[in-house]
């Protein structure tokens, strides 16, 4: 159950008495993505034991969000998935509203579908696409690059901002949809994304090298999954149909009409087939939601809440006062505890937030999706080649930011 | 219902916000944590979060806080237990989810929780020479360590 590697085990099936030997694969190497360490017991190239470490680029989320207003947190929301910051930025304000009381409106919540959808899609990409290229498939990648980069045109045009979105607001938005930008991510979700995901596939799904490669290659049963707590396109692989915009709907997910992709063995090539299979249902859902996408304000229209409009700060004393106390001393939130979970690009990411009163959290802990599945990989890997935890590596999508926090 | 199982030992209950939430005592959270795993009504198989509070200035001082789902029921349920800080001692649930390991680490790392029967209770997220536990309310935002050589 440690999970210590053992050093004195010795290897057994060599006809040749060799000591394992042990190597490191990072904290700073190419196919570790980010900043992980990995200590490998080998046995000529198979690996008998793992070691993974992390915290090379721990920066104290928690304890920074202590010490700022519950709006302050937003920004910091971003830096935890990178790769998806909306999804963060959703998960987040809807812990706080969950502690607030607040219903978002109806028009909020479809455009919080529309950006969460166009982040998972851009995950997937970016997974599948760094994946292929630790197994020498760069090609993949430079297609994959460029959708991505037609969709962080369009959340430029939201927020003014590619990375570090921070788009909501506890109770809404930080603004409405610019003119004809669902124009364009509808030309976007029917141009370059299925173009490209058509391509990625031509190229990959039935070719002999990549097939091999990915196999077969770090499995996991469907009860070890669970049991390690794995959520998200890594647990749906190992057969389990697990999907929070399913089984406990938030935002208005219940009403789209979509399928969850699962797979069998739990290895790397049935990850690689779930998340082909999750952009494509991404682009229905964000169809079905531009097409019933209603009117009306983003914002909820309470001033405990809602920052007063820009034009009545100047103007009159009550609504400037009203603008000072919530930037200086922040949203009052009541004292409580909620958790909010939604089904992120990675699994299911978790808000649990602590509130003793006042302006801002005495507590915020995140789940990161890529936690259990990091802490998991030494059981993918056991009993395989170097090589393949590589291969393994890629495809369970770990984000150092939200990981170490 | 864990009130009926387990008497005194759940101090008490609320679903503030539509979150089930129960305070159990330490003593047994093992028993509790296995049955709500196992029981036919409730099969909380996921332990999705565990992670601690400091409420400095109260007595007990520090929270543990478990998070579990259930993947047939669809339902969750919040875990709380109360430690004092003198002997903030817990044991540990990795018999009941494996996957729990790491963040029992992590608790320990950040709050100095002890999980008792943990098998390889080490800092995780920090370096073993970090002295401290710093998400303690009582751990300064800006305090600085010492600077440390590599491993040997």
């Amino acid at each position: 159950m440690t999970d210590r590697i053992e050093i004195e085990a010795r290897s057994t099936h060599l006809d040749m008495q060799a000591e394992p030997m042990l190597i490191n694969i990072g904290p700073s190497h190419p196919a570790t993505h980010a900043t992980l360490r990995f200590k490998a017991l080998l046995d000529g190239e198979t690996i008998i034991d793992l070691e993974s470490e992390f915290g090379y680029l721990h920066r104290g989320f928690e304890k920074e969000s202590e010490a700022a207003t519950w709006t302050q947190v937003i920004p910091y929301t971003d830096r935890l998935n990178y790769v998806s910051p909306l999804m963060n930025n959703v998960g987040y304000a809807m812990a706080v509203e969950k502690l607030c009381g607040i219903k978002t409106t109806e028009r909020c919540d479809y455009i919080r579908v529309i950006i969460s959808e166009l982040s998972r899609i851009i995950d997937h990409m970016v997974c599948i696409g760094t994946n292929m290229v630790d197994l020498g498939a760069l090609t993949n990648f430079w297609y994959f690059w460029k959708p991505r980069e037609e969709v962080y045109k369009l959340i430029e045009e939201l927020c003014g901002q590619r990375l570090t979105t921070a788009y909501t607001r506890i109770g809404g938005l930080m603004a409405d949809l610019p003119d004809g930008w669902t124009d364009r991510v509808l030309a976007v979700c029917r141009g370059v994304i299925p173009e490209c995901i058509a391509d990625v596939n031509a190229l990959l799904t039935k070719n002999r090298i990549f097939i091999e490669r990915t196999m077969g290659v770090g499995p996991i049963a469907a009860k070890d999954a669970v049991a390690l707590g794995f959520t998200g396109p890594c647990l749906r692989a190992a057969g389990v149909p697990l999907d929070l915009r399913k089984d406990q709907p938030y935002l208005v997910y219940d009403r789209f009409d979509f399928d969850v992709p699962i797979g069998e063995k739990g290895d790397t090539c049935d990850r690689y087939m779930v998340r082909m299979e999750e952009m494509r249902q991404s682009l229905r859902i964000i169809e079905q939601a531009i097409a019933h996408l209603p009117g009306g304000p983003v914002n909820v229209d309470d001033p405990r809440f809602t920052l007063p409009p820009k034009e009545l700060v100047y103007e009159n004393i009550e609504a400037l006062m009203n603008h000072f106390k919530f930037i200086m001393e922040g949203i009052q939130v009541p004292a409580g505890e909620a958790y909010s979970a939604t089904e992120a690009a990675n699994g299911e990411l978790g808000f649990y937030i602590v509130s003793r009163g006042g302006g801002g959290p005495y507590k915020i802990k995140v789940r990161p999706p890529c936690f259990p599945l990091f802490q998991g990989i030494r059981h993918l890997v056991k009993g395989q080649m170097v090589a393949d935890l590589i291969a393994v590596l890629g495809s369970v999508n770990i984000i150092a930011g939200e990981l170490d926090r | 219902m864990l009130s009926a199982k387990f008497g005194s030992d759940v101090v008490s209950t609320h679903s503030d916000f539509g979150d089930d939430t129960a305070l159990v005592r330490r003593e047994r959270i093992v028993e509790i944590l296995s049955y709500l795993r196992d029981d036919p009504a409730l099969l909380f198989d996921f332990a999705m979060d565990l992670t601690g509070v400091d409420y400095l200035g109260e007595e007990p001082r520090f929270e543990v806080v478990y998070h579990l789902y259930s993947l047939e029921k669809r339902h969750r349920v919040r875990i709380k237990v109360r430690l004092h800080e003198d002997d903030p001692v817990i044991d540990s649930a990795v018999p009941v989810w494996p996957g729990i390991n790491w963040y029992e680490r992590e608790a320990y790392d950040m709050y100095g929780i002890v999980f008792r029967g943990h098998p390889n209770l080490a800092r995780i997220l920090l370096y073993e020479g970090f002295q401290g536990h710093p998400l303690r309310k009582d751990y300064p935002k800006a305090k600085r360590q010492p600077t440390i050589g590599p491993e040997e």
